[in-house]
């Protein structure tokens, strides 16, 4: 019997009220057409989607958890970037 | 003969094969190859045994004797049940539990199709609703036939033996009697003939894609339209009926 496993893929759903794809899971297949009817069966099965993605979890490019510090952490500290850092001056009008 | 008791025995054959199908494919739970094919089958199973309840239902009716579901799929005797050899025989591996459901599959779908336009109401929209799960199945065991044919010389060599083993199963879905004819007569269901060219059609197609071939043996079996069933149906229906033989008329 072989012990070659099969790619994983990572499925992304569209709900009946949600405009953008979600991540839900992960699974097995041997090709792109298999995966989608396994997530179908796996993650579909109380009507939770009208649309499926699949994408071979190997050419997801991810961020490394060592480099969050540089990554992210910088932006902890800069609050002028959300808007509410800024007063309106009394006399603006339209905001 | 009656034409009511034609129909109960039309309505009633089609609701045995899903049912004794549903049963085959639910013996996978918790022993799929993948996680992922084992919820698939039994996904399947579960449409079938939805499939099985609405033909029940409608058999119970054009019956007219008082029994429900239940008591027409659990409370039967072996004879009684009218389903093809085909479904009923067991498991094997992967290969014959899928080129078993293809053959199937193949054969439903432009059965479900053509009763869509039945005058008989109840069954044109029971087929409505499953020509849909029955279109999926195919779909799903299709893919499976030519990744298999298709694939390593172990996968192909199951999959050829599986076909050799079960072509002589296959002839017995295109069976038509006396109940037949004197439904096709009056317009109630579609004729066999073109559903078997269908079939043909499919089966053809996908064997040749997936490198596999019909077997030129033409040896045939058939009985379970009428009662007579492999040896496999009894232990297989004690599975099924134990429960409500154990306890009548139990539910939950």
């Amino acid at each position: 019997m072989s012990t070659i496993e099969w790619p994983l893929w990572e499925v992304f759903i569209r709900s009946k009220q949600g405009l953008n794809h979600k991540h839900v899971g992960s699974l097995r297949a041997p090709d792109a057409t298999l995966a989608l009817e396994n997530a179908r069966d796996v993650y579909t099965r109380r009507s939770e989607g009208i649309s499926i993605w699949v994408v071979e979890s190997a050419h997801i490019h991810a961020t490394d958890i060592d480099d969050a510090a540089s990554f992210f952490e910088p932006s902890d500290t800069k609050i002028y970037r959300h808007p509410t850092f800024y007063e309106v001056p009394d006399g603006v009008k339209h905001m | 003969m009656m034409e009511q008791s034609a129909l109960f025995e039309y309505v009633l054959r089609m609701s045995d094969d899903s049912l004794i199908l549903a049963q085959r494919l639910g013996e996978w739970c918790g022993h799929g190859p993948i996680l992922e094919e084992d919820i698939a089958l039994t996904n399947i199973s579960l449409d079938l045994i939805g499939q099985a309840i609405s033909l029940y239902d409608l058999a119970a009716d054009l019956e007219g004797k008082g029994r429900n579901h239940d008591q027409l799929a659990y409370m039967r005797y072996e004879q009684e049940y009218k389903n093809v050899l085909l479904v009923e025989q067991p498991n094997g591996d992967f290969a014959m539990t899928m080129l078993r459901q293809f053959f199937f599959d193949a054969f439903r779908l432009p059965l479900y199709e053509a009763l869509m336009q039945s005058p008989v109401e109840q069954l044109a929209a029971i087929a409505a609703k499953s020509v849909k799960e029955t279109r999926y199945h195919l779909k799903h065991s299709s893919e499976w036939v030519i990744r298999m044919g298709d694939g390593t010389d172990e996968s192909h060599k199951r999959a050829q033996d599986a076909i050799d083993h079960l072509w002589r199963y296959t002839h017995e879905l295109f069976y038509v009697d006396a109940i037949d004819h004197a439904l096709l007569a009056d317009g109630k269901i579609p004729n066999m003939e073109t559903i078997q060219a269908k079939w043909m059609t499919t089966v053809t197609s996908i064997l040749q894609e997936a490198t596999l071939e019909i077997p030129k043996n033409n040896w045939k079996f058939e009985g379970g339209r009428e009662g007579r069933h492999s040896e496999h149906m009894g232990y297989l229906l004690a599975d099924l009926q134990y429960m409500q033989r154990a306890y009548p008329n139990m539910e939950w």
